[in-house]
């Protein structure tokens, strides 16, 4: 019996099959979920940003008809503080670690800390009888920038970390570093400062904890990037109580960007809530505000940077000191973000023989920071790629040579960059750089910007050459005990052909916009021979799926897809060895192609998947000693990250009168490796670098002296719409990664992590005729107008 | 964003508008459109106890073209914006609020509750100035027109009487030898005005200009006309150096406000800037 092999859909375009539900209304996220009996919570938030809780009085609220309770941090003690899973920093950190808890206890840290909670019998009488809780606060001395925390006299966030330091790390060779500076021909050095963003996910935050009285048992609904992470750390770390007590789902996500990894207090005040009352589920959902006072920001580094080099373009070495603000407390892996993951790939793309990179984390009166789109490698990118320009404008080089002649070789791969990283898996930098160059046209625009520049029009080009970390997770760099993650972050796939022939795969990882039902399907479609409509992909509840540690760090193709991929190699020889049986021959004479067993050169006589399936299934006439039923699952833990480049463009105008900048061209030539799906691939690119764009020209968050955040809203928060972003040209180049079967490096990032600094050099090259050498991001009309205008 | 609860009423008539207003006093806030009140109720930076929703009025609804034009108070910006009458009669009217916010705030809000408001990052203040507009309100003891030059107080705060409703904006239909425009520069989050500069020109047959208004919203704490610019203006002959002067003379009189996305320093320098655009354009559009 032969069939026609269905058509290969790996590296098509095709669209999400998520997105029929999602884009006509017919998703189901958090707070469309409604469950028989729920009551809703509503958190009473701290108006200081550092204050001693005196008193907290809650008889007001109870009388309101219709709250049923009312609880503070001291009725929450038979639970523990949220867990940090990263704790290194040479042990340090253990000793002054300082999670939150469900709610504060004796003093908040950050305006927006949560103080109490109202459960009511409906979400508005919940938020009034907020109103009328009424806690005496005495407030304490406020600190919100991380460099002046450190300093003496700064106020003191908690009793076990003197001068609010929460760690010191360094990664390089300091003493190399420090010899090659001080024999350098040129150094130029340069305080370089990331802003506090905020990830602002379309969907805001929330968590419906329920427990079933009868059994024990509690079940979590959470805007969660990891459910099998959250059940071990809220069962292990902040219950105390067996795994298996508690089952987590995510629903459909609307965005995370990182900010829906972590461990949030609502999904233990909502699950511990549920169990205080009798079991009726307790519904907990952010407004825009609290999601913007309370859940993770990123970046926030101040850093002093120096390069050194010679005067014919070679860099020698490479200095950074960075402050990065941590916020009140130690979010779930905050600390790894400025270190492991920034410090360690803090050389990018070039061959620099002495780099050295000094890291303090810092406690502040702020909203906790933690992992946000690239967590680590933007800030890292942002810093060389500046600094490259700054040198070769020091030298009077064009950056574009700069770069050339500092790029690690593609025979250096795999390459190891002193930083304390595995080594980058492969990569080919110049014909990334060289094609980009083509598709701005990067000479014609030289003589164009001077053209306009005799004219009194100030056009500037920038250029952004990046490498980034994706897949993170190998046992041998994220699992060294050293380093702070404490765990391997592998993935899980099972994959099983049921009777029918229908193929269904359930998978850790899970997609909150990355399209992984679609990518996931392809990948599973090819490798088995079947029609990719014919495999179903399940994930995001803890029941139905393996242990998987979830969806971030770009990792779910290279990670995720690879124990999908692997679990369909283990059914494909499981069904050899039966279809050898049907067959009645050889085991080593059959072959299995395109969705089909046959004995090697006569493909016309074969066994289908589908056949195999059901005789599998049927279970009639197995080889001796072979189960019945294919059904395979993989735990995978990569050997080495994947290391994704390329490089990006950004051509801007300035506007001399008002400093607006016009970003008037944006290329973008990115190597992911093989790519899957490239209508999903072009879609997260141009996602990540709408929002590395926001980052240099438009978002920035801003707490005033007294830790407000004045930024608080999107009246505020300059969130860049359709109409302030230029359509972005992208080209690609493809250098598989040795990695993983596929050859997939990853692409959730790499938009964010390439593009700041594109539009930032571009945005300084326009400026250089003031004689401006750096600016800090965003670049605000006034900004570049006080820079021009020397004010 | 959950509001505190509050009373709603939707009358059908000003009348019964204004009545509502008088029985609920201090206690009621008119609800049109609602994107400047919805936030504000939602960030429970306002707690009314009673909405007067005065969407369903249909004699607020409707714009009439004629020597002047005659716009509903409960008209939306995409209403003003797709009005034939609206761009050949009163091309700036059109212009301005094309820019007010996006689609979504354009099918919502409203120019009398824009007025009424009287943001003072709003675009329509400064247009309705330059222009010499006026609004018509209704108050218990019957109509009156209030004219632009008298109607913006201070911040969030204009002539009218809390028992009043604005009825209908009122704006000259500009005919030949007059130009007006008007040219902004954008918050780049909520897209109000950070500096918004309205600018009216009328020529004499020598092509001098004979009059000329000239008004500012954005930078401070309401709208106001920069009578300096306007003398720089009028009687001369509209050219390059005249433009300038106005410019120049533009905001030195004014108070300013400053906040993290625009200093004071900055807005002011805005005013100059954007003022010789407007009135640049102003002139170019009486010229033609």
């Amino acid at each position: 019996m032969t069939a026609e092999a269905p058509t290969k859909v790996v590296g098509k375009a095709l669209k999400r099959r998520e997105d029929p539900q999602l884009i006509s209304g017919q998703g189901s996220f958090i707070d469309d979920i409604k469950l028989a009996g729920m009551l809703h919570a509503v958190v009473v938030r701290s108006p200081y940003a550092h204050a001693r809780i005196k008193s907290i009085n809650t008889a007001r609220a109870l009388a309101r008809s219709g709250v049923v309770a009312v609880f503070t941090g001291e009725d929450m003690m038979d639970i523990n503080p949220l867990p940090c899973a990263w704790q290194a920093a040479a042990g340090r950190i253990q000793n002054n670690l300082n999670t939150p808890r469900a709610l504060a206890v004796g003093e908040v840290h950050f305006a927006g800390d949560a103080v109490a909670l109202v459960v009511a019998e409906d979400r508005y009488i919940a938020r009034d009888a907020a109103d009328l809780v009424d806690v005496e606060y005495e407030p304490l001395g406020v600190v919100v920038d991380a460099r002046k925390a450190t300093e003496p006299g700064a106020p003191q966030l908690h009793e076990n970390a003197p001068n609010n330091i929460v760690f010191e790390w360094e990664c390089g060779d300091a003493a190399r570093t420090d010899a090659a500076f001080s024999t350098a021909d040129v150094v130029v050095g340069e305080e370089i400062i990331n802003q506090r963003l905020l990830p602002t996910p379309m969907e805001t935050r929330g968590a419906i904890g329920r427990y079933e009285p009868s059994t024990g048992e509690y079940t979590l609904w959470t805007t969660s990037q990891a459910p099998h992470v959250m059940r071990l750390l809220l069962t292990a770390f902040v219950f105390g109580i067996p795994e298996p007590k508690l089952r987590v789902i995510s629903p459909n996500v609307g965005g995370g960007f990182g900010q829906k990894i972590f461990c949030y207090n609502d999904m233990a005040f909502t699950l511990w809530a549920s169990k205080k009352l009798g079991g009726r589920p307790v519904k907990f959902v952010e407004d825009r505000s609290e999601n913007y006072k309370y859940s993770t920001a990123g970046r926030d580094h101040i850093t002093d940077v120096e390069i050194a080099g010679t005067r014919d373009g070679k860099i020698s070495g490479l200095r950074i000191k960075t402050h990065a603000n941590l916020g009140a407390y130690i979010s779930t892996i905050a600390p790894g973000i400025p270190t492991t993951l920034y410090g360690r790939i803090a050389t990018g793309v070039y061959k620099i023989p002495a780099a050295h990179c000094k890291v303090w984390g810092v406690y502040t009166n702020t909203a906790m920071v933690d992992a946000y789109r690239g967590a680590g490698r933007p800030e890292a990118s942002y810093l060389i790629e500046r600094m490259i320009d700054r040198f070769a404008a020091e030298i009077g080089m064009d950056p574009a040579e700069v770069r050339r002649r500092n790029f690690i070789q593609p025979e250096d791969f795999p390459y190891d960059n002193g930083m304390g990283l595995l080594p980058y898996d492969s990569g080919n930098y110049e014909p990334a750089l060289n094609k980009a160059l083509a598709m701005i046209g990067y000479d014609d625009f030289r003589k164009q910007q001077a053209e306009a520049r005799a004219k009194g029009r100030y056009l500037g080009i920038g250029l952004s050459s990046y490498v980034e970390i994706c897949g993170v997770a190998p046992s041998a760099w994220i699992g060294l005990p050293g380093e702070g993650w404490g765990a391997g972050l592998w993935e899980s796939a099972n994959v099983r052909v049921h009777l029918t022939g229908q193929v269904v795969v359930t998978t850790g990882s899970l997609p909150h916009g990355q399209g992984l039902e679609t990518t996931f399907a392809q990948l599973v479609a090819d490798e088995l021979g079947v029609p990719y409509e014919n495999v179903v992909v399940e994930h995001s509840d803890t029941a139905g799926t393996p242990f998987g540690y979830g969806t971030y760090g770009s990792r779910s193709a290279a990670v995720g897809g690879t124990a999908l991929v692997k679990s369909a190699m283990k059914i494909k020889e499981k069904a050899r060895r039966l279809a050898a049986h049907m067959l009645e021959a050889s085991v080593d004479d059959v072959v299995f192609e395109d969705g089909k067993a046959f004995v090697k050169g006569s493909p016309d006589n074969s066994k289908s998947i589908g056949e195999i399936a059901l005789q599998a299934s049927v279970a009639y006439s197995l080889p001796e000693g072979m189960e019945p039923f294919l059904d395979e699952t993989t735990y995978y833990d990569p050997p080495n990250c994947t290391f994704p480049f390329g490089t990006h463009i950004a051509i801007v105008e300035v506007d001399r009168d008002t400093g607006m900048v016009d970003l008037q061209r944006y290329v973008a030539v990115d190597d992911v490796g093989t790519v899957i799906n490239p209508l999903i691939v072009d879609g997260q690119l141009h996602g990540g670098i709408a929002q590395g764009v926001a980052q240099a020209l438009y978002e920035r968050a801003v707490y005033d002296d007294n830790g407000q955040l004045v930024s608080g809203t999107l009246m505020d928060y300059a969130v860049p719409v359709a109409s302030m972003l230029p359509s972005y040209e992208t080209g690609r180049t493809v250098t598989p990664s040795p990695v993983n079967p596929m050859g997939v490096k990853g692409a959730g990032e790499a938009g964010t992590i390439a593009s700041a600094q594109a539009v930032m050099n571009a945005v300084v090259d326009a400026l250089s005729p003031f004689g401006i050498k750096h600016l800090q991001m965003p670049a605000t009309s006034e900004r570049v107008w006080a820079a021009m205008h020397g004010k | 964003m959950i509001p505190a609860s509050f009373a709603y009423h939707a009358p059908q008539s000003v009348a019964e508008a204004v009545s509502l207003l008088e029985q609920h006093g201090d206690e009621a806030k008119i609800l049109a459109g609602g994107h400047s009140l919805l936030p504000a109720l939602k960030l429970r930076l306002s707690q009314p106890g009673v909405l007067i929703d005065i969407s369903r009025i249909g004699e607020l609804q409707g714009i009439h073209v004629g020597s002047s034009i005659e716009i509903g108070a409960g008209a939306t910006y995409a209403a003003v914006a797709g009005h034939a009458g609206v761009r050949s009669g009163c091309a700036v009217l059109a212009e301005c609020v094309e820019q007010i916010g996006d689609i979504q705030v354009r099918n919502r809000g409203t120019v009398g509750g824009a007025l009424a408001h009287a943001d003072p990052a709003a675009d329509l203040p400064a247009v309705l100035l330059a222009l010499g507009g006026s609004v018509s309100a209704q108050g218990p003891g019957g109509s009156r027109t209030i004219a632009a030059d008298d109607l913006f107080v201070e911040m969030l705060t204009t002539a009218l009487e809390p028992n009043e409703v604005v009825t209908k904006v009122t704006v000259p239909a500009l005919g030949k030898g007059e130009g007006a425009a008007y040219s902004k520069l954008k918050h780049p989050a909520s897209r109000y005005a950070i500096v918004g500069v309205a600018a009216y020109v009328k020529l004499a047959a020598d092509g001098s200009v004979a009059a000329a208004r000239i008004a500012v919203t954005g930078a401070g704490p309401k709208a106001e006309r920069q009578s300096a610019a306007e003398a720089a203006l009028v009687g001369s002959a509209g050219d390059d150096a005249a433009v300038a002067a106005a410019a120049a003379a533009a905001g030195d009189d004014m108070e300013y406000l400053g906040d993290i996305h625009a200093s004071e320093d900055y807005r002011r320098a805005m005013v100059k800037v954007y003022t010789r655009r407007a009135v640049a354009a102003a002139l170019s559009r009486a010229r033609a």
